[in-house]
């Protein structure tokens, strides 16, 4: 998003331009300072950002330093205690631990993003159909993509049929009521949920290089895995990254799935079950105030690393 | 031959991967065209040896789906609309138009971009609350409308394509800053709301806990939740559970074999913003 701020400032000095043009054509027209147009088109957006956003942040960050419950009159300051509590407590630290899980899959779900988005930029047959079929689960709504995997994980379910039907019909784990094995089922239906919309992400940008270049390495002798290795990395490598970075965040703040197919049980609850938990069945909004300041600045973080990082300009090839 | 090997494995891996896609959807189907006794005797991956349209019938019943289309379907419309005019009204303004403390308000669109949806819930539930917008439908779409960064981005972007020629000959004419907005900038970005429309669209239909928190009201039951509270009662019903989830997909289908190409673009441009 910085390019939003390069771009309005851009934007910014060619208004000036226009604006001291405009001076000379109309002078009584421009008045600077605190012109009331501005504020006509900002009063709806602004109004709507400060009190369904920063007036909830505000609010979270003095909850998260009261023991509020959440329905009484009064919230008692108990200063950074909530925040002791979160770390000091193993069964609420655990949460974070989850996230590994998730992470773990976010690489597989990338890894096999790039591939499908590799071999589908050469010529094959039927491209769109595989693509449109590799895409469409992202599109799916969350809660029956939960039901499609309840009946599928569950004991004698397509799982459990698929490996009888290729012999392996020996121990049969409970894919989601065991508590070493749930979070394994849950991150395989994320990546089954979400390779689609990185793969889409990919494609696009192989296919924005030009066709030619391929030709080019062809006639030097290049293979597919050169072609791959010096054209279509080095010019993804922006778009791979950020998926990486935004895959981290995402993992952090996984809930839809585990939360509807499990509720959090079994060891699945997430950091943001957990926190919705502690806010809505405990009524300990105080605590879930501060689990969720402790995210906010775990994502603020991440993606401060990730605008050092990564510099905010496509690779150009041409 | 190698070449031969190659093109094996390729359509091998596309094959399987695709299989991976659709087997447990496909799944669902089978099971939803089970009767009950069938679904009882038969294995998950066992077509069916009866056939039946019944479950589906049952669970656009039971789990009140009718009620549901209509909730969703205003939801969808009123949050699009008013996502449309707040999201090209501030793009204006931050395209366009100088005024005091622009960079600071820039910079508080796209700091609240980083803000966690869900997880603020806990304090936005006391800000719906206390606006008196809790267990109706104006809950959803307030939210909706409210924390749409993306959208801002795309007008934003959009417009920065719209020559400012085209303003300056308007003002010329004598048009103010709203004529314009309405009459030239608004038209020209039809194809930033058309994608802002399918992204958004895609994005309301799917969400879940917004509606379950804000609305639990049986009656204000949308897709999502109408879907999330039909499994309670019928535990194992797999048949008809399956029927309910597809019947939820069905439209996402049915859209995006439609308007498969926008929505390859859309998301493209929204989900790297």
């Amino acid at each position: 998003m910085t390019g939003l701020t390069q771009m309005v400032e851009s934007r910014t000095n060619g208004s000036r331009l226009r604006r001291s043009r405009r001076t000379a054509v109309m002078p009584q027209k421009r008045r600077r300072g605190w012109a009331v147009t501005p504020w006509l088109f900002l009063i709806l957006p602004l109004g709507f950002l400060l009190v369904f956003t920063y007036i909830p942040v505000m609010n979270m960050l003095w909850y998260s330093v009261t023991d509020w419950d959440g329905l009484s009159k009064t919230k008692e300051f108990v200063g950074l205690s909530n925040y002791g509590t979160f770390f000091s407590r193993p069964a609420l630290f655990r949460v974070f631990f989850v996230s590994l899980y998730y992470i773990g899959a976010s690489v597989v779900q990338m890894a096999l993003a790039l591939y499908f988005a590799t071999i589908l930029t050469f010529s094959t047959k039927f491209k769109n159909l595989f693509k449109g079929i590799l895409f469409f689960p992202y599109l799916i709504n969350g809660v029956a993509i939960a039901f499609v995997f309840l009946y599928f994980f569950q004991p004698g379910g397509t799982l459990d049929s698929l490996l009888g039907m290729i012999g392996m019909d020996g121990a049969k784990p409970q894919w989601l009521g065991n508590p070493d094995i749930v979070n394994f089922s849950l991150a395989g239906t994320s990546i089954w949920r979400y390779m689609g919309l990185n793969f889409v992400l990919f494609l696009g940008a192989i296919q924005s290089i030009p066709g030619g270049i391929y030709e080019a390495a062809e006639l030097d002798g290049a293979t597919r895995w050169q072609q791959f290795r010096y054209i279509i990395a080095p010019s993804i490598k922006p778009i791979i990254s950020l998926s990486f970075i935004l895959a981290i965040s995402g993992s952090l703040a996984v809930f839809e799935i585990p939360f509807i197919m499990l509720q959090g049980a079994n060891g699945s609850a997430t950091f943001v079950i957990q926190t919705v938990n502690e806010a809505f069945k405990f009524n300990k909004v105080g605590l879930a105030s501060a689990m969720a300041v402790i995210l906010l600045l775990i994502i603020l973080i991440i993606t401060w690393v990730q605008r050092r990082l990564i510099p905010d300009e496509e690779v150009n090839l041409t | 031959m190698r070449a031969r090997i190659a093109a094996t494995g390729k359509y091998t891996t596309l094959i399987l991967g695709c299989l991976a896609a659709l087997v447990p959807l496909v799944v669902m189907v089978l099971t939803a065209l089970k009767t009950k006794q069938d679904f009882a005797t038969s294995g998950p991956l066992d077509l069916p040896t009866s056939f039946t349209l019944a479950n589906f019938a049952d669970a656009f019943n039971k789990a009140d789906m009718a009620s549901a289309f209509v909730n969703t379907t205003i939801i969808l419309v009123v949050s699009i609309s008013g996502t449309i005019l707040i999201g090209t009204m501030a793009a204006y303004a931050i395209d366009r138009l100088t005024f005091r403390f622009k960079k600071l308000i820039v910079g508080l669109f796209l700091l609240a971009a980083l803000v966690p949806g869900v997880t603020t819930q806990v304090a936005t539930f006391q800000v719906v609350n206390t606006l008196g917008l809790y267990d109706s439908r104006l809950a959803p779409i307030a939210l909706f409308m409210g924390t749409d960064i993306v959208s801002i981005y795309i007008f934003v972007q959009f417009m920065r394509s719209i020559p400012v020629s085209l303003d300056e000959a308007a003002t010329l004419d004598g048009a103010n800053h709203f004529t314009i907005f309405r009459r030239i900038i608004f038209p020209l970005l039809k194809p930033a709301i058309a994608t802002v429309v399918i992204i958004k669209g895609v994005a309301i239909y799917n969400e879940f806990y917004i509606p379950f928190l804000y609305m639990p009201d049986a009656d204000l039951g949308v897709m999502s939740t109408s879907l999330f509270r039909f499994k309670g009662p019928l535990g194992t019903q797999w048949e008809v559970l399956s029927a309910g989830a597809i019947i939820v997909i069905v439209p996402t289908l049915i859209i995006f074999l439609l308007l498969q190409r926008f929505i390859y673009n859309g998301l493209s441009a929204g989900a790297t913003k």
